[in-house]
């Protein structure tokens, strides 16, 4: 059977794409970035995942203002890297993994998770940089991927609550899916930032440190968290962070904490990541 | 009843809910077909008469051709869409940020590396450091 062995969080931010696209990821300002996830990369060399279900957010890339679904699986066989103004990343096309990824749309929605089914959709910054961050830069990206879009962009996004649950039906989705594939479940944004308004480059480290601390220890306790508080300490983007608590839902309640990493800033955002094992 | 908003007292921030959605639909769907080569080439080589292809208010377009971001935010912009406006101009996520603050470019960079803006004194509106 398909199984969950390990999740990951990080944050996506554009520029962070800009930098590794331009070769500028030796720069005084980007270096100590990039070497948060020298550790990371070695890491999944070895860990060698066949799927990653890759939860993001869309940036009105794939979906303007004319759908807004609130959860959507890409079932495609493959996307191409968005134009996002700039034209696309040169990053490889991502594989899909249409027939874990059906599975999941049929054994989730009968898990009361009602999903949309994305059958053509190109995936932008938020899905491309955690792929570019965690595995460098490669003629083609080393496993499947299952883009997870969750609508984070118009209030009011799903809770946190909402999403923690998601996570345990994902999970057993997965669980019951029959082949023998090594499964990782991402999840993508955050930390703390604001961008836009006079209130923009907010950023709480408290906030997020302790983010982090509860995520490993006591995800279901800090999945009750309400949307504004969110807003409020971590900046208007900051709900981002909402995301994490699907990939923290979908691990057993006891992880290891193989990987932690903070740095302030990148661009506007407070750059977090994680690599939880399931123990 | 009225949508109940707990984040109005949130200062220098506006949340992108139903009211501001409905309110910026054309200026965000205007931002979107930016995603498309030929249509940045055409906007950048009249950007009025691109503007007019929209059904935007005024006060929108004059936004639009202001580069206001403050301004296109209060009418409905949201800032992931804006930022096709902003990538067309070339701008990165912390210049168009910057310009929203008052600060200068440089003096935004001096505040993030120094750990960013500090939620002190600007979690609720009238509350001081």
């Amino acid at each position: 059977m398909a199984r969950v062995s390990a999740g990951v969080t990080t944050s996506h931010v554009p520029a962070i794409g800009a930098a590794i696209d331009t070769g500028k990821t030796g720069t005084d300002y980007w270096a100590p970035v990039f070497a948060g996830y020298e550790f990371s990369k070695a890491w999944i060399r070895d860990a060698k995942p066949d799927v990653i279900l890759l939860v993001y957010n869309d940036h009105a890339s794939a979906f303007g203002l004319d759908m807004v679904p609130t959860f959507a699986i890409g079932c495609a066989d493959a996307f191409d890297p968005a134009d996002e103004g700039w034209g696309p990343r040169p990053v490889p096309t991502v594989q899909g993994h249409p027939d874990l990824a059906w599975h999941i749309m049929q054994s989730v929605i009968q898990d009361d998770f009602d999903l949309t089914v994305v059958n053509e959709m190109d995936v932008d910054h938020g899905l491309t940089v955690p792929l570019s961050l965690m595995f460098g830069q490669p003629d083609e990206w080393p496993c499947r991927v299952i883009p997870f879009a969750v609508n984070v962009v118009l209030y009011p996004p799903p809770s946190g609550q909402r999403c923690f649950n998601l996570g345990k039906a994902l999970r057993r989705a997965i669980d019951s899916f029959d082949a023998d594939l090594n499964v990782q479940i991402w999840g993508t944004g955050g930390m703390s930032h604001q961008l836009q308004g006079p209130r923009a480059g907010l950023i709480n480290q408290e906030f997020d440190n302790d983010f982090l601390d509860r995520l490993v220890t006591v995800p279901a306790e800090l999945a009750m968290m309400p949307r504004v508080d969110y807003a409020r300490e971590a900046g208007s983007e900051g709900i981002e962070l909402v995301m994490w608590l699907i990939m923290r839902g979908a691990l057993n309640d006891k992880v290891r904490e193989l990987h932690r990493f903070y740095h302030v800033p990148g661009s506007n955002t407070a750059i977090g990541h994680l690599i939880l094992e399931n123990r | 009843m009225a949508l109940h908003k707990p984040y109005i007292d949130i200062p220098g921030t506006t949340i992108f809910d139903a009211d501001m959605a409905r309110r910026g639909y054309h200026l965000n769907q205007f931002c979107m077909s930016l995603m498309k080569a030929e249509n940045r080439e055409r906007f950048k080589a009249n950007e009025r008469d691109f503007l007019d292809e929209w059904r935007m208010t005024e006060e929108q377009k004059q936004a639009v051709l202001d580069r206001d971001y403050n301004r296109m935010i209060g009418l409905g912009g949201n800032i992931y869409f804006l930022a096709k406006l902003f990538s067309t101009d070339g701008q990165s996520f912390e210049q168009a940020a910057a310009s929203m603050t008052g600060l200068s470019r440089e003096e935004y960079r001096q505040m993030m590396l120094s750990g960013g803006r500090t939620p002190e004194g600007n979690r609720y509106k009238g509350e001081t450091k």
